[in-house]
């Protein structure tokens, strides 16, 4: 049906505002179903705002933070958070090289590389990357520790599987995405699979590959840092086990070290990167 | 070496250097996080560990546990919801004083030093906010207010309002700022300047922005209960160590499907918005 033109009238008539609400209207559905689920969120958990705001709580809150202070600044433990430090930085980076290469590997039967390639592991492969990535470190770590004891073990395998699971994504992604061009010539030469692989779709996706790897390493200090927390090694260990016996000096100094811990780091890689870009 | 020169690698020394020197770097590195693999498959770690993955099938479907999980799973999302709902409440009033875009003595020239002074405090609060993990936040909390989803909620609230501030800030300072510095410099107020001028060229933006974030607090939230700040996370802690392979297969599974639609949730929400 053809619109109806209406020739515009000599004086405009005055235009309502439009209703506030209307039932054909998407955004009112959605408007009113998010404000029923804020609601329905806060009834629902039973907040005691009461214990958070009540004079009480915000005197122990302020005597708890008022015990951070002095900080614990003795050698002997400022050599122990150090050496936490390193471990933390340790585990996240052997996580992180022990993912881009696992990550890799899967994404290899993940991604499509030419229109006639039937990719028959792909749908699995990515099924088992998205369950690898949904789960977080943490939840690994826990479960780990069953098998790896406490310590940096478990966390360090933690973070590789939860990376394992991000970084096979995006290796798949990028691999997929590259030009096709230098492969399809390779492959109508009848050069075998493995050669395709190493001499044309490697060096084009390479520096790709490197730089989501790094990016999810500067990630996994964050999540390395508070891993301990389970029980997982690091300056998380370290925190929770202050913070369990109620030192709040030496929980001050580690929360501290995590903090420049994750600033030294995000300067450096900031640094890295734009060394890298220039 | 090759004799040949047409098979002879002329990097081979350069290669050698930069794999000595990686396994130089990478020994101290396995040093350091006790990097013994084997110890999973050895004899006494095989045992529970065997027992414990074979308890995974078949997962508990108990009416009472399913009820639970469902229970709990509901109470995670809603931990998400409230606690990026608080920190909406940071970052909204943050983002109005940190703007640049919003500053009225920045339209000639130079901010005036105390709005600049001010300007720079709300950026270290936020700055403060989202560096400590809200893993922290939690274990803080649940000191102060004890067990429960109240800790959870402050917990995302406090580093999702940094987080929150930043962006929006970032958000609104990196459009085109002609219409607002036209509503500011022709008198204007700064709310109308916001209102009229800077959201709706950057609502959408706004707005898909705090869905993704959302969807990160789905996540934070089941990884804050296993320092007991409530809802699916506890449950799988308890679970994990009473060694009930059943149950904890059952949360997985119901935690893999939760990510997964709150992720297909918010790409979809984020398509209409585009």
């Amino acid at each position: 049906m053809k619109p109806i033109r209406v020739p515009p009238a000599a004086n405009e008539p005055y235009r309502l505002p439009p209703p506030l609400f209307d039932a054909r209207c998407k955004a009112c559905w959605f408007s009113v179903g998010l404000v029923v689920l804020v609601v329905a969120s806060f009834w629902s958990l039973d907040l005691q705002w009461g214990a958070f705001l009540s004079l009480d709580a915000s005197r122990s809150m302020a005597r708890f933070v008022g015990e951070f202070f002095p900080l614990d600044l003795s050698a002997a433990f400022v050599r122990k958070v150090g050496a936490a430090s390193l471990e933390t930085l340790a585990m996240s980076a052997l996580g992180t090289l022990l993912a881009a290469g696992s990550g890799l590997l899967l994404a290899l039967p993940a991604s499509r590389t030419h229109d006639g390639d039937p990719a028959r592991a792909r749908a699995p492969t990515r099924l088992l990357l998205n369950a690898l990535r949904a789960v977080p470190e943490l939840v690994w770590a826990a479960l780990l520790l069953i098998s790896a004891g406490l310590g940096p073990l478990a966390g360090t395998l933690a973070l590789a599987l939860h990376t394992t699971g991000v970084l096979g994504r995006l290796f798949a992604e990028a691999i997929e995405n590259t030009p096709h061009g230098p492969a399809a010539a390779l492959r109508t030469q009848g050069v075998g699979t493995v050669r395709v692989l190493l001499y044309a779709t490697l060096p084009q996706v390479l520096p790709q590959l490197i730089s989501y790897a790094l990016y999810r390493w500067e990630n996994n200090i964050r999540a390395a840092a508070i891993l301990g927390v389970v029980g997982a090694g690091g300056l998380g260990q370290l925190l929770s086990f202050h913070m369990g016996l109620f030192q709040m000096g030496k929980t001050a100094t580690v929360l501290l070290a995590m903090l420049l811990l994750v600033a030294v780091v995000d300067a450096l890689s900031y640094a890295i990167r734009r060394l890298l870009s220039r | 070496m090759n004799a040949d020169p047409a098979l002879r690698d002329p990097a081979w020394l350069g290669r050698i250097f930069w794999t000595g020197a990686a396994l130089l770097l990478l020994w101290p590195m396995l040093v350091a996080t006790e990097f013994r693999p084997w110890v999973l498959f050895s004899g006494d770690g095989r045992g529970p560990t065997l027992h414990f993955l074979s308890t995974f099938v078949p997962p508990a479907t108990s009416p009472d546990f399913l009820w639970l999980v469902a229970h709990e799973t509901w109470r995670t999302v809603a931990i998400a919801t409230a606690g990026i709902t608080l920190a909406l409440m940071i970052a909204i009033p943050a983002t109005l004083l940190s703007a640049r875009v919003l500053s009225v003595s920045a339209l000639s020239g130079r901010m005036a030093t105390p709005a600049a002074a001010l300007r720079q405090v709300v950026r270290w609060v936020l700055v403060l906010l989202r560096s400590i993990p809200e893993l922290v936040w939690a274990l803080v909390f649940v000191r102060v207010v004890g067990l429960g989803p109240t800790a959870g909620v402050l917990a995302i609230a406090l580093t999702y309002g940094g987080m929150l501030g930043k962006v929006y800030s970032d958000i609104l300072e990196s459009g085109d700022d002609h219409a607002t510095r036209n509503l500011l410099a022709n008198g204007g107020s700064r709310l109308q300047a916001f209102a009229y001028g800077l959201l709706p060229q950057n609502a959408a933006e706004l707005t898909s922005y705090t869905v993704y974030r959302w969807e990160c607090a789905i996540r934070s939230s089941v990884v804050l209960g296993f320092v007991g700040a409530g809802g699916l996370g506890q449950q799988l802690d308890s679970s994990t160590k009473m060694f009930a392979g059943g149950e904890v297969a059952t949360m997985l599974l119901v935690f893999v499907a939760l990510v997964a639609l709150a992720d297909h949730a918010s790409a979809w929400l984020r398509r209409a918005l585009a």
